[in-house]
């Protein structure tokens, strides 16, 4: 394997790994700040992509439909937790994941009923539908798009966090939420603020992921299940945990599709040895997060 | 005195029940929710169409279909084809998307002496050495729809074929018939994760390989993220690509518009097939649920048909397994894609299309007839099954 293709997979580890975190930040806050387990974070990300498509058409250009879905995500977001999880703040995490469940199903069937069972279409901008040539490597301009837009937000979430009121607030929550509760925070308006901002990201995620992917009813929980295990390789309420865990996570499973294959052909035939190296490069992320849960219990960056 | 009349009542009540074996019972279990859902829905939606089109009694029986959603899981699927034998006492179960799941299922269903009948899924093992009398596939055996695309690759003279498929048995299926009929040299051969989202890794090794084709079996939402990506990367147009039908589907062809134009792929099945019945289940599904159908649709519609002939060739009479086994095995199945005949080892001997993607009249990319590859093709494994 040569330098440049060991380049061009760390590029490709990267962008999954930015994209991971789009999504892992909203659920790390919403989970440390608001001690909710949220199973639809993944539904938010399918209305992301879903009204990404259906506004690209309306819209005639792909920014304002993405700004559009991710605000319109935001209020959704603001909706359902004024709506349905108010209530469940006082609850067990029990209660809180057969709620979410429920929301899951909800809107899987709403979307069915709205978009029609079969997966839709949603491709990215023409300007960056072809290659960026990078010193010789070509590379799709679409994921160079996903991870500015990620590197993006991650600057923004760390000004947001580290050097506004707001963030100040956030920052505290996750610390010591029943401190800054009987400090008088309007701690209502606070929750709302975080899940609506969680939401907007995940929205965005969708918005960005469905150029690449396929929109569909589902593409949510596919993504939630990695989405969870970088929070908890990261350490729960943590953005910094979440940055590092969704960077891991990308690299270990992008790095282990491309090498370990290679790997088992030294000493195996083609065919086993691709079907061993994608079965084992399957289970590399839930073998790098047991590792990590047996070094340090609360993952890399815990909050508390 | 009042219990006695219960157990009276209930005894009755099991004596009522075989009486209501002349409504034909059919378990519906497919994919309705998930990724996989687009394929599950249109085997439904297709199916019902059928029933709808024999004015709801297929066989000339009152047809109740009870369905349920596998999650494309097969413990799920195992549950509920209990739940059809034990509970619902269906005389027939199909649905079936995924050949993980119709391995899985079987046992249960043949052991409940209920018929299986794959609108889908056609493993070679079920094909061969585990041919089974209660299952039948009115669709195809998974290699034979990778066999037209490996022949017709290597009459194209294609030299360094790159091979990829998701990790299960009909990925394994897939490249195995493909490699039948394609003799080249085999730059490459990857098998991903099911359900894989992100395709860039293998796409960059595929790129560093060099081969002068690809072919990929991707089905459902699998194929709309590789051809997506396949695009982007810069590899459409410099790369051509390959695949059986069920890469580059209707249902994957509304997702990805025309970053598949020109791919040429394989089915048994084409919505331009021209014969009447075709024309109208076309007219009829596009009528009825506002889509243009995919070949899982009309792999349902033909599932019914073939419930149909059995159920009418012995008279309603449903309660006789051996007589309704030997209808369904020697029928000559009038469907959407002509007449077909059925093996020993209940696998059609059907004709396998070549078939090109384009945009049609209106706008919509489909998929067009190009060719014949194969005439009353049988499937490779015929000759390990016991079955005679």
């Amino acid at each position: 394997m040569d330098a440049l293709l060991l380049v061009e997979q760390g590029l490709n580890g990267l962008q999954l790994g930015v994209m991971l975190f789009l999504m892992a930040a909203g659920l790390t806050l919403v989970f440390g700040i608001m001690d909710l387990i949220n199973l639809a974070h993944g539904t938010f990300y399918m209305v992301g992509a879903y009204l990404t498509a259906a506004l690209v058409p309306v819209l005639d250009s792909f920014p304002l439909a993405l700004a559009a879905a991710v605000l319109l995500t935001a209020l959704l977001g603001l909706v359902v937790e004024a709506v349905a999880l108010r209530t469940l703040y006082r609850r067990d995490h029990l209660d809180q994941v057969l709620a979410t469940f429920g929301l899951i199903l909800f809107f899987n069937e709403l979307v069915k009923i709205v978009f029609g069972p079969v997966p839709i279409f949603l491709n990215p901008p023409a300007a960056l539908a072809g290659t960026v040539d990078l010193f010789g490597l070509k590379y799709p301009a679409f994921r160079l798009a996903i991870l500015a837009v990620g590197l993006a937000v991650a600057v923004f979430l760390w000004l947001l966090i580290a050097r506004t009121r707001v963030g100040m607030l956030i920052r505290a929550g996750a610390t010591n939420r029943e401190m800054v509760m009987a400090l008088g925070v309007d701690v209502r308006l606070l929750f709302g603020l975080v899940f609506a901002l969680g939401c907007g990201l995940a929205g965005l995620a969708g918005a960005m992921a469905g150029p690449v992917l396929a929109v569909q009813v589902g593409m949510g929980e596919q993504i939630l299940i990695l989405t969870f295990v970088v929070i908890v390789i990261g350490g729960i309420g943590s953005i910094r945990g979440a940055l590092a865990g969704a960077l891991l996570v990308g690299m270990v499973d992008t790095l282990g599709r491309a090498l370990l294959p290679a790997a088992f052909r030294l000493v195996m035939d083609a065919a086993n040895a691709s079907a061993a190296g994608a079965a084992l490069a399957s289970m590399a992320i839930y073998v790098l997060m047991a590792v990590v849960l047996a070094i340090k219990p609360k993952g890399l960056f815990p909050a508390h | 005195m009042t219990r006695n009349l219960l157990t009276l009542a209930s005894a009755l009540a099991l004596l009522a029940t075989p009486a209501a074996a002349d409504t034909l019972k059919i378990g519906m279990i497919t994919t309705l929710s998930g990724p996989g859902a687009g394929l599950g829905i249109d085997i439904r939606d297709g199916f019902a169409l059928a029933v709808e089109h024999a004015g709801g009694k297929l066989g000339g029986q009152d047809t109740q279909v009870i369905e349920a959603d596998d999650q494309q899981k097969p413990d799920v699927a195992v549950g509920l084809a209990n739940r059809m034998v034990e509970r619902d006492r269906v005389q027939v179960v199909t649905g079936v998307v995924w050949s993980n799941l119709a391995l899985a299922m079987l046992p249960t269903l043949a052991g409940g002496q209920t018929f299986f009948i794959s609108p889908n899924a056609g493993p070679s093992q079920l094909a061969g050495a585990q041919c089974n009398p209660y299952f039948f596939n009115a669709a195809y055996q998974n290699d034979q729809i990778h066999e037209a695309v490996g022949k017709h690759v290597q009459d194209e003279g294609f030299k360094k074929v790159y091979l990829m498929a998701p990790n299960y048995p009909a990925g394994k299926d897939g490249l195995a018939g493909f490699k039948r009929y394609y003799k080249g040299a085999v730059a490459g051969e990857v098998y991903t994760q099911v359900g894989q989202l992100d395709y860039a890794a293998e796409l960059a090794q595929l790129k560093a390989a060099a081969p002068d084709a690809v072919y990929v079996f991707y089905p459902g939402g699998m194929g709309i993220n590789f051809i997506k990506q396949y695009e982007q990367a810069g590899l459409k147009g410099a790369v051509p690509l390959f695949g059986p039908g069920f890469s580059f589907d209707q249902d994957i062809l509304s997702a990805v518009g025309e970053s598949a134009l020109g791919v040429k792929n394989s089915a048994q099945w084409s919505p331009d097939l021209d014969n009447a019945a075709n024309k109208t289940f076309v007219a009829d599904f596009k009528a009825k649920y506002g889509r243009i159908p995919s070949m899982y649709a009309a792999q349902g519609y033909d599932t019914a048909l073939l419930i149909d002939t059995a159920v009418k060739a012995v008279g309603g009479n449903l309660k006789d397994k051996d007589k309704l086994r030997a209808a369904l095995a020697s029928a000559k199945l009038q469907s959407l894609r002509g007449e077909v005949a059925f093996n020993t080892n209940h696998y059609p001997i059907h004709n396998i299309y070549l078939r090109e993607v384009v945009k049609g009249a209106d706008g919509a990319v489909t998929n067009k007839t190009v060719a014949t590859v194969f005439t009353n093709h049988a499937d490779a494994y015929v000759k390990d099954c016991p079955m005679k």
